[in-house]
């Protein structure tokens, strides 16, 4: 049973099953365990963000594509239910057709995209992608009369929803049945050929696979994924806007949380996300009690400063690119090998 | 009139001012295993990768059991029925050997698109993929990384991908190169049985010439691009032409 969920990928190291389940219970029960308004916020912000680490895992660690569209993806789902609830009435038909029409959008951008560009070099791609991106946020900020601009729209979300509670089990479930089918997806027949495509493409297609439909299908999966992510995210903040979906710090921040967590893992998604979102809301705060304690000694407190965080942050990325490049997950699990 | 399994008709391929290949005709007969020698550089390894489609004929034509094949793609190919093995091992490194022969067998049995089911649920092609990798002497590192067996060892299971997709066509890129005096008996016993078979065509790419001799029914000597001999390996080793652009000898008369 518990194999079959997890399409028999096991974590395959106790450290790490710990971790994760330590993780799926936190979030499971973070409306009780964490009372409060910010706690839940970061537990919807991990939810939401491991699918949408998970859905990029499956490009970058599994296929070996570099996107930088990923936010796009993210976005269009934030915009296709916030336009819809804002404009119809807040009820879950608005929440239906807005995100029917977001992964229709998504699907066919993918697919246009990686029809165009899977053929040419990575580097291109990863460049058509940036453009395409850019573009897209551009275009998001200026048809303000439908996209709200650089405000963004605040819409009102159905009866149900209005509760934190039942709205963050909503977050939570999909993210997990999600991760759960994306874990499918890379254990299947289709996800081996993604690795022999990320390791030897001359080779799979020697083999007989055409690595192009592979690579398409992959890109228009990871960023339907995306997509339903988005429409999470924008239900959970019940708001949608350039700076929580279309921005390029996202990007950077989702390569990162998949590069820490560790790539073609999937797990790393979970880890990477839940470390990484947990850092951005915690770590001002670790440190101004830090710098508090260090009061008196020299330099140490403005070291420590609460505005430093981003440098520290920096370090830690840093190091556990350096000591780490395998991931967290990929250096669990070499652990357990040796 | 039947057609030949494989055909290659005025083959040529150019690199800028450069013939590699350069109207090479030919055709290829079931039951038989064809020898393509020559010495480096004379386009063997390319003439390979026209046929196999890894590269753009310039002009020609090549003809799968009459159909002309020259503008498929390389998978296309494949699935219609040629295997190819490389001379420079090709593999995927950081796979298990089972998974690579795995791909190797799922390719054939056209399972590719499924995103459904567990890869490991599908016991009838983890049985086949460990029944080949038996074949190459290869089931005991069946857990191992490609990237951690040894040279010889990855040879094999260049071989072994080879064998697992089932062609029609079987072409081998120096099978034996680089390995050890003991593991080479596997690898010719392997391709001696495949021959055998009345319904298969071998093309062996070798440079040794004790090995072509033992296995070969008929020897083509590629040169500078050009195809000059074609015939029984005992007068086509002895021809002058051979003699001197294989052998180095200069013709005498």
């Amino acid at each position: 049973m518990i194999a079959g969920l997890l399409s028999g990928d096991a974590p395959r190291s106790r450290i790490l099953s710990a971790l994760l389940l330590a993780i799926l219970v936190a979030l499971a029960l973070a409306p009780f365990l964490f009372p409060g308004t910010r706690p839940l916020d970061v537990a919807a912000k991990v939810c939401v963000f491991v699918l949408l680490v998970a859905s990029y895992d499956l490009l970058l660690g599994y296929t070996g594509i570099v996107s930088f569209a990923h936010t796009m993806f993210f976005g269009i789902g934030g915009y296709g239910v916030a336009i819809a609830l804002s404009r119809m009435e807040p009820g879950w038909g608005a929440i239906a057709l807005g995100t029917v029409a977001a992964v229709a959008l998504s699907l066919a951008l993918s697919f246009l995209v990686g029809l165009f560009s899977l053929r040419v070099k990575a580097i291109f791609f990863a460049m058509i992608t940036l453009a395409v991106a850019s573009f897209f946020a551009i275009l998001a900020s200026q048809l303000s009369d439908f996209t709200g601009g650089e405000d963004g729209i605040t819409f009102k979300v159905p009866e149900l929803l209005r509760s934190r509670v039942a709205t963050y089990y909503l977050v939570f479930g999909v993210a997990l049945g999600l991760f759960l089918v994306l874990l499918r997806i890379v254990n299947s027949p289709f996800g081996r050929v993604l690795l022999a495509i990320r390791e030897n493409e001359f080779r799979a297609e020697a083999l007989g696979y055409r690595t192009v439909i592979y690579r398409t299908l992959a890109n228009c999966l990871g960023a339907v994924v995306a997509t339903l992510a988005g429409a999470l995210y924008a239900l959970w903040l019940r708001y949608t806007g350039p700076n929580t979906t279309l921005d390029f710090s996202i990007m950077i921040d989702i390569l990162l949380m998949v590069v820490i967590g560790g790539m073609g893992t999937m797990y790393g998604a979970v880890i990477g996300a839940a470390i990484f979102v947990v850092a951005q809301n915690y770590l001002q705060e670790a440190m101004k009690a830090f710098s508090g304690a260090m009061q008196g000694i020299p330099l140490l407190p403005d070291l420590f400063h609460p505005d430093r965080w981003l440098l520290w942050l920096g370090v830690l990325f840093v190091l556990s690119v350096y000591y780490f490049p395998a991931g967290i997950v990929g250096q669990l699990r070499a652990r357990k090998k040796a | 009139m039947s057609h030949p399994v494989l055909e290659t008709r005025g083959l040529t391929i150019r690199f800028g001012g450069h013939v590699a290949v350069n109207a090479v005709s030919c055709r290829f007969e079931p039951g038989t295993l064809t020898a393509i020698v020559g010495p480096n550089g004379a386009g063997k390894t390319t003439y390979f990768n026209l046929i196999s489609g890894q590269l753009p004929a310039s002009a020609g034509q090549v003809l799968l059991h009459g159909e002309d094949v020259t503008r498929d793609a390389a998978p296309v190919r494949t699935r219609k029925g040629m295997g190819r093995a490389f001379q420079l091992t090709n593999l995927f490194p950081n796979l298990t050997v089972l998974e690579n022969v795995r791909l190797a067998v799922q390719a054939r049995a056209g399972m590719g698109l499924n995103l459904i089911s567990m890869w490991n649920s599908h016991i009838e092609l983890i049985d086949k993929a460990e029944n080949f990798l038996a074949r190459v002497a290869l089931a005991e590192r069946r857990t191992a990384l490609a990237s951690e067996l040894s040279h010889g060892d990855q040879r094999k299971l260049e071989v072994a991908l080879l064998l697992a997709l089932e062609p029609d066509i079987f072409m081998f890129d120096e099978p034996t190169a680089g390995m050890s005096v003991d593991e080479v008996p596997v690898i010719l016993d392997l391709i001696s049985e495949i021959k055998q078979q009345k319904d298969k065509t071998v093309l062996l790419v070798e440079h040794k010439m004790d090995v072509v001799r033992s296995l070969a029914d008929r020897i083509i000597v590629l040169h500078q691009g050009e195809l000059v001999a074609d015939g029984a390996p005992a007068e086509v080793i002895a021809s002058p032409v051979v003699q001197e652009a294989y052998l180095g000898v200069p013709a005498r008369g």
